[in-house]
């Protein structure tokens, strides 16, 4: 019991740090089309430049200061790098992010090593939050649910109760009657792309302490966030909060169980000789086949349902 | 050029023969020899990437995993081979790669071609990861951190060739990368490949006249694994181990540089880039930690100025060459060169220096550029740099002014010569 409610606290932390990257990937896709294939770099320059900045200024300034360096840069990306690619179509620019992204993490490399950096929890947050059963769990965690939930309402808000939060809904469905009424529809793209860059920033700051800040996160935690789009349904928001979450908790929960189904026979009674030809592969935890579940359930999903759990296209 | 088999197209495979024959007698040293087989290997996995991307539209992350899928398979057939439990030539062994690559095409391909344009490049992403993921856990097929090693000499010799010389491993991949790359140039003029084309372009209009974009996008993906998998093949008799990298992301991504650095709009673009990233892979690493940095700002350039790749540039000046008018563009290309050169000297120097002020565990930072001694912790070092570098940068874009001053003059030429 202990072990399911804490393992479901961490899922629920990982999984809504998903969805702070995965919301951003979506909304830019379902916008422009464009499969933003950095985006788990600028999650990455997130976590350094928070890093960086809260050597001079403490953590919470930082956390403020790194997504919006993030956010320039991700709007520059658009202006300079995008706009000049959107004329060739769509592979163009989606080789174009994914250039981007090696561009990133040998850059990374260049500044601040191969060797992960020592971005460290903020002192403050450091105590036990509260102590479920015999498990002391950490307020960072707290935290790090507390900022993505209030991101989550925040984003909600502005994308449904705040004027351009209506030109953007406006600009997903039918770009040339806005523009027709005024807006620059250009810039509100660019919008779109600084403020996915600067979520995907903000959860880098939260996420590189509480994980680990290296050259490789950007790697690691990128397909994931392709999964929970394509799972989610491309371009659906609800979609990918959802598949966040189930993918967050799978993730979680496999690595935690160290059982295979060797153990399980065993159990009821059924024992498997180690010369047996399938000793190997029934030995093999679930914890072990923790990295391969997200993509074989994305692969089962294509099969069943190929929009994903909440998409409304085909292609 | 009606038809495939016509005399000067038979003319033009015997001179790529001969080429491949004699080029080891030109470059004898042990290193261009292994290099030269590195990219008889490259060009046969590009061209195949190829027939994905250029031919049927399909952007693909994944397709190393049929590469090192068909190099896993062949290795244990090398393997099984020497144990005496399998009769094959090793000369046939790649066909067993490309088989497996082929099988697992199909397998793979079933699901991933059902969505085109980017969902299908991120499902082939996702697809690569969970075999990459899976290799890790079957270590008794894929060997684990330390792979699979074989050795290529177990056939024993038979009329003279053990392929344990690397010059007789370079001939069999000389001689398979001529027989893929015929293979492969043939099928683009098949029904299949031309139908490819259609679907890439419009695959609703491919419906229209009663092909289903699916079944083509799935037969193509096959096959494309099915040379892919030649590679694989190839790849482990050349090196003898093979590794769950061989199969990674890392190297799904190469071969996607590689394909669009030399252009995907022609057949022979995947060529040029293989022999360039090759060449340049090896070159660099030897002179500069930085190189893959280089190698990314290269393949950013090539999207952003000419997304069509080598091949594009290269096919650009056939007007100019047909009306004779070609030497009248090269004043403009050599005093773009010349600035050219002097930018990029710039912009190397001063990723060199950043990387020597970064490196931490030698004392004495200062380093020889090209003969000229930088020392980052010297002021005087970055502001020469820095100048060098502007110059540069000036300099192109004058020069950059000069060339399309150079076409704009020579174009109504050309259209009077009827070349355009």
């Amino acid at each position: 019991m202990e072990f399911f409610f804490v393992t479901l606290l961490n899922s629920l932390s990982y999984g809504l740090l998903l969805f702070m990257l995965s919301s951003g990937l979506t909304l830019i896709f379902s916008m422009m089309g464009v499969l933003n294939f950095a985006h788990a770099s600028f999650y990455m320059l997130g976590a350094y430049f928070a890093y960086q900045v809260g050597l001079h200024t403490g953590f919470w300034p930082a956390l403020f200061l790194a997504p919006l360096i993030v956010g320039a840069l991700g709007a520059a990306t658009e202006r300079f790098g995008l706009r000049t690619v959107h004329k060739f179509g769509h592979v163009a620019e989606l080789l174009f992010t994914f250039g981007l992204a090696y561009v990133i993490e040998e850059v990374v490399h260049l500044i601040w090593g191969r060797a992960p950096v020592d971005y460290r929890i903020p002192a403050e947050l450091d105590f036990t939050l509260f102590t479920l059963f015999t498990t002391q769990y950490p307020a960072y965690r707290g935290f790090m649910m507390l900022v993505s939930v209030g991101m989550l309402i925040a984003l909600y808000l502005l994308l449904t109760r705040t004027r351009i939060g209506l030109v953007i809904q406006a600009s997903l469905t039918h770009p040339e009657m806005v523009e027709s009424l005024g807006h620059n529809v250009p810039r509100v793209f660019m919008l779109v792309f600084a403020g996915g860059a600067a979520l995907a920033g903000l959860a880098g700051v939260i996420g590189g302490n509480a994980f680990i800040t290296e050259p490789g996160m950007a790697v690691a935690v990128g397909s994931i966030v392709f999964v929970v789009v394509v799972f989610g349904g491309m371009g659906s928001l609800a979609g990918a909060f959802i598949a966040s979450l189930i993918i967050g908790g799978l993730q979680t929960f496999s690595v935690a169980l160290d059982y295979s189904i060797l153990d399980v026979l065993g159990i009821i009674g059924i024992s498997i000789s180690r010369d047996s030809s399938w000793h190997g592969l029934l030995a093999i935890t679930v914890s072990q086949t923790a990295p391969v579940m997200p993509y074989l359930m994305m692969v089962l999903m294509l099969i069943v349902r190929p929009r994903g759990l909440m998409g409304t296209r085909e292609t | 050029m009606s038809t495939v088999f016509n005399l000067r197209r038979a003319a033009f495979w015997a001179a790529v023969a001969i080429f491949f024959a004699v080029l080891p007698l030109l470059f004898k040293q042990s290193f261009a020899l292994s290099m030269l087989s590195q990219m008889g290997i490259a060009m046969i996995f590009a061209l195949s990437y190829n027939m994905l991307l250029g031919q049927t539209g399909l952007l693909s992350f994944g397709h190393a995993v049929y590469f090192g899928l068909g190099a896993f398979f062949c290795a244990h057939a090398l393997n099984l081979i020497g144990a005496g439990k399998l009769w094959f030539p090793v000369t046939m062994v790649p066909l067993i790669g490309g088989f497996a690559g082929l099988v697992f095409g199909l397998l793979f391909g079933f699901v991933t071609t059902r969505r085109a344009g980017t969902p299908f490049a991120m499902i082939s992403l996702g697809i690569a990861e969970m075999v990459a993921a899976s290799a890790l856990m079957f270590t008794g097929f894929f060997g684990g951190e330390g792979g699979i090693a074989t050795n290529r000499t177990v056939g024993g010799t038979m009329m003279g060739i053990s392929y344990a010389p690397q010059i007789q491993v370079y001939y069999l991949i000389a001689g398979w990368c001529l027989v893929s790359m015929m293979a492969m140039f043939a099928l683009t003029w098949t029904p299949l490949g031309r139908m490819a084309n259609a679907v890439r372009d419009n695959p609703e209009r491919a419906k229209f006249v009663g092909y289903n974009p699916t079944r083509v996008r799935w037969l193509m993906m096959s096959l494309a694994s099915f040379f892919a998998g030649i590679g694989g093949g190839l790849a482990a008799i050349n090196y003898e181990i093979v590794t769950a990298e061989t199969l990674g992301l890392v190297a799904s991504g190469n071969v996607v540089l590689m394909a669009f650095i030399g252009g995907v709009g022609h057949f022979w673009g995947p060529i040029i880039g293989a022999v360039l990233v090759t060449l340049l892979q090896s070159a660099l690493s030897n002179y500069t930690q930085a190189w893959l940095l280089y190698f990314g700002l290269f393949f950013l350039v090539i999207i952003m100025f000419s997304p069509g790749g080598i091949a594009n540039l290269v096919t650009l000046h056939k007007p100019a060459w047909k009306a004779r008018l070609l030497p009248r563009l090269l004043p403009s290309y050599a005093a773009a060169a010349v600035a050219g050169s002097v930018m990029m000297l710039g912009f190397f120097a001063l990723i060199e220096m950043i990387y020597h002020y970064e490196a931490k565990e030698s004392v004495d930072k200062a380093f020889s550029f090209f003969g000229v001694e930088l020392d980052p912790s010297k002021a005087s070092a970055w502001i020469g740099t820095l100048v060098v570098f502007a110059i540069g940068i000036a300099l192109f874009y004058g020069a950059r002014k000069v060339v399309r001053r150079a076409w704009e003059n020579l174009t109504p030429e050309l259209q009077k010569a009827g070349a355009l």
